[in-house]
């Protein structure tokens, strides 16, 4: 056995390893396959991490912070009414070469008018490629809010919105903004080939593409003329591994660097292990039982904070997350900007539980039903098990909670439509921006059909809600997110659960790696010691 | 001899003879026959199961945001999915008699390139997988129903029982646990080590390593078949042995054995030849019927051991709801297996003539 082992060692290293030592291979252990290749079309967080070396936006997110900061846009002016924003794009980027396509100009206008037009324009020729649902394009509001985008010159898009909307920065810095070659589209469209845009991808960022094998392996190698400088690795591969007991043997021995997404139930092995940091931050979600005010009795504030008082967050997180949560106070987590730190949650009460419902005339109890969602979300690893907590908690008020639950789209309908009294459900932000997670309570998204699950339309907080939107002063913002979460926290329309809690596992030779709280995982700034 | 017999069975295997090809020929021809209306069946079934599952691909896609009713009839519509569900079936049966699989709704790939692309790698590993459970199965069976009774027929038939009953998952994690991160002699997951890159020739990465000439590839991909070849193929094992050693235990108890006992041959003559070759007949048939238990198997040793292959594949399709992925996956793959079936029908005859006239 032994000589075998020594062998396959001796001729790994004659083979392999001594070129590894030349160049730096940074691997990541990806918990699955991308669908494609273009951040503007697909949706899942895996198929965006895959996609991300290879492009920029106008704007982007410094990394580990969810600040906005300039990228393809070196810089850019907002009217005084904040209807026109105009965006100076950088001189000189170029995009990468690939098997089929080489480049022969450098960055410019017209690369952002295609890459906007196609999600935005049905007459645009690649509209309807690939599917053609720019999901995100069309969750941010884009359509509504974008009025024109036009070409200055070369170097100059001004983009002129319906309305003004301080988030929209920072909606520009998402995935679905990406800047995609509007000359390799053409080039393509020529071939016949216009789907190839999507599965093989030339953008402008720190990696180019070499090679995809599903279910297998990804490969990058860094873009030698990237604008802001080479990355400090060569090679970028994504090994993609399922399962995250595997992922996690895979870096215990070295196979792979940095992975996402452990199992809970490795956690305090993957802490042990001296050559591996175990790094951490709060997610950017919120998990969140709504009280639905327009339905007798969770009208009556009263009765909401009984209900309040009454459930034993700490329990939950305890027995549900398993050390994987930390309790939420706020809508927002405390990773965004804005966040009320000030507020002091409520505590676990039961006494006075009992005291605000006999206020509310209540004290025999009443019976409500209690909605829990039939799948694993980020923000809650399992609602069943949740709300079964809530409803033991709730017994103790003689509250007879009857648990519902359906199929997760007909679930989310009925929700919105307002069918429930209590219902759980939760949020993962966009773009880090406070409003991204605010609106769920704003009055707009109270109608049937909208995303406020509360129902729950406060004028003082919709006023402040649409303030923020109007004003690009940051810190004048922050007071009325705030405020606005004072509001909330006095009012009750939802009670918060907990945001997750992020962990990756990285090994201790990988240097300058951040965990984003975005939850994007990106590779620009490392290096191997 | 008495020549009344001698005639009659002279007589009787002219006919036999003449049965024979007769017979054979009808045998394929009505098996492929039957195979139309068997695709029929599985495609309906397939197509109506993965519709009742609940939630369409499109809203399965959506997270807590859902979709306005407006965009869901829109992608509802391009996909076809708001025709009526029979019409929807009689337009896939007329793209399948075009040879066309659709395209997966995930990937926007076509579904018989996506398969072309994973189903070597399942094929190579299955393929090692059974012949590590023949190579040490029939073995195994043959030398527990030699030594009946002994302590080494009990220990052989207690460890088949117990991989028999062997949950694959804890069982792969298991021989990741010990031989990958203790032991460090095989690698944790993968069919080979990243440093290597070359490109996909057959698909097999026994032979493209071969091919692409690199140092060491082919060992890399050796090392990292081992694993999952065991945890895949410990059940089909068990099964061998166990069918094996009933098997034998029949056949070793037949008058022709005795007689070729009392002839004084040799003793790996009788076992070897005589008995084994009669006893391989329903151990032909459980290998043949392994083939769906290796496929079941395969999804869960792709998944533990990152093998690309066309289980998670198919399980993800499920969970998607991409209703071309798993349609077109099911029936290509039941396809496969119908054809191995035959084949192993064929093979009966080839073991034993009394089969072959008996059809």
């Amino acid at each position: 056995m032994h000589k075998l082992t020594r062998l396959l060692a001796a001729t790994m290293l004659v083979s392999g390893l001594a070129t590894a030592a030349e160049a730096k291979t940074l691997v990541y252990c990806a918990e699955g396959s991308p669908e494609n290749f273009n951040p503007q079309i697909n949706t899942t967080g895996t198929s965006l991490d895959a996609a991300r070396p290879a492009f920029n936006q106008l704007v982007q997110f410094e990394p580990g912070t969810t600040n906005v900061v300039p990228g393809l846009a070196e810089k850019w002016d907002v009217s005084a009414d904040g209807l026109e924003v105009t965006f100076h794009l950088r001189k000189g980027v170029k995009f990468h070469s690939v098997k089929g396509f080489a480049p022969t100009r450098d960055f410019n206008a017209d690369d952002v008018l295609f890459s906007f037009n196609r999600q935005w324009k049905d007459d645009n020729p690649y509209h309807k490629v690939s599917g053609g649902a720019y999901d995100y394009f069309n969750d941010m509001g884009m359509p509504d809010l974008i009025k024109s985008i036009d070409k200055v010159d070369d170097y100059t898009v001004k983009f002129t919105l319906a309305r003004p909307e301080a988030p929209f920065l920072a909606n520009l810095a998402m995935d679905f903004a990406t800047i995609l070659s509007a000359e390799y589209a053409d080039a393509m469209l020529k071939a016949g080939t216009p789907e190839q845009v999507d599965q093989v991808p030339v953008g402008t960022g720190p990696f180019s593409f070499v090679a995809y094998q599903k279910d297998a392996v990804i490969r990058y190698k860094a873009f030698p003329d990237y604008w802001a400088g080479k990355p400090k690795i060569d090679d970028l591969v994504f090994a993609i591994t399922k399962d995250p007991t595997a992922r996690w043997a895979k870096v215990q021995k070295g196979e792979c660097h940095i992975m996402g997404y452990p199992n809970p139930a490795d956690l305090e092995a993957i802490g042990k292990d001296p050559n591996v940091d175990l790094m951490q931050q709060a997610g950017l979600n919120i998990g969140y039982l709504a009280f639905n005010v327009t339905k007798k009795p969770f009208d009556d504030k009263r009765v909401r904070l009984a209900v309040t008082y009454a459930i034993d967050k700490d329990a939950i997180l305890k027995d549900v997350y398993l050390g994987a949560g930390q309790p939420a106070k706020n809508l927002i987590p405390p990773t965004i900007w804005g966040y009320n730190d000030k507020i002091v949650d409520y505590p676990h009460d039961v006494e006075k539980a009992k005291e605000l419902l006999k206020e509310a005339g209540l004290e025999n109890g009443f019976e409500t039903d209690l909605w829990w969602m039939p799948v694993q979300r980020p923000y809650n690893p399992n609602a069943k098990r949740v709300a079964e907590i809530m409803q033991a908690d709730l017994a103790k008020l003689n509250i007879k909670a009857n648990l519902v639950s359906y199929e997760w789209g007909e679930y989310r309908k009925r929700l919105q439509a307002g069918e429930h009294q209590m219902g759980q459900l939760g949020w993962t932000g966009d773009n880090g921006d406070p409003d991204n997670f605010f609106f769920l309570l704003g009055c707009d998204a109270a109608r049937p059909g909208g995303q406020n699950l509360a129902k729950w339309c406060n004028k003082d907080f919709d006023d402040k809600l649409k303030q923020a939107r109007r004003i690009t002063d940051k810190a004048e913002r922050t007071k009325l997110y705030e405020e606005m979460q004072v509001i909330a926290h006095d009012e009750v329309p939802v009670f918060n659960i907990a945001h997750s809690v992020v962990f990756e596992p990285v090994r201790k030779e990988v240097v300058g790696y951040k965990v984003s709280p975005l939850g994007r995982h990106e590779f620009t700034d490392v290096d191997l010691k | 001899m008495d020549p009344r017999f001698r005639g009659d069975d002279v007589g009787r295997r002219k006919n036999r003879l003449g049965r024979h090809g007769h017979t054979m020929l009808g045998f394929i021809i009505r098996r492929t026959l039957l195979v139309v209306p068997t695709f029929l069946a599985i495609a309906f079934l397939t197509f109506v199961a993965i519709r009742l599952v609940p939630g369409d691909p499109i809203e399965v896609r959506t997270g807590e945001r859902g979709i306005s009713p407006e965009r869901l009839a829109e992608f509802r519509h391009q996909l076809g999915l708001d025709q009526p569900v029979w019409k929807q079936f009689l337009d896939y049966l007329w793209q399948l008699a075009h040879g066309d699989f659709g395209t997966s709704i995930s990937t926007h790939a076509p579904v018989l390139s996506e398969f072309a692309t994973l189903f070597p790698a399942t094929l190579e590993l299955a393929f090692c997988a059974m012949v590590f459970a023949v190579v040490l199965g029939i073995p195994a069976g043959v030398i527990a129903a030699t030594r009946r009774g002994t302590f080494l027929d009990y220990s052989l038939m207690g460890v088949a029982l117990t991989g028999f009953s062997m949950p694959i998952f804890w069982w792969g994690l298991l021989l990741i646990l010990f031989f990958s991160v203790n032991l460090d002699l095989t690698p944790v997951s993968g069919r080979i080590d990243l440093l290597y890159y070359f490109e996909p020739v057959t698909g097999f990465m026994l032979i493209d390593s071969l091919l692409s000439d690199q140092d060491g590839a082919f060992l890399s991909a050796v090392s990292h078949l081992i694993l999952p070849t065991i945890v895949l193929g410990t059940i089909p094992l068990a099964t061998i042995a166990r069918m094996t050693r009933s098997a034998m235990l029949e056949v070793l108890g037949e008058d022709y054995v005795r007689t070729a006992r009392a002839k004084g041959l040799s003793p790996f003559r009788v076992v070897g030849i005589h008995a084994l070759r009669n006893a391989l007949i329903p151990v032909v048939t459980v290998i043949g019927l392994q083939v769906g238990a290796l496929m079941a198997g395969a999804v869960l040793t792709e998944y533990i051991f990152s093998w690309p292959g066309i289980g998670t594949w198919l399980i993800e399709s499920i969970q998607r709801r991409d209703y071309p992925v798993l349609q077109g996956g099911v029936l290509l793959i039941s396809g496969i297996v119908i054809v191995i079936n035959i084949l192993v029908d064929l093979l009966y005859g080839v073991l034993n003539p009394r089969i072959r006239h008996a059809r």
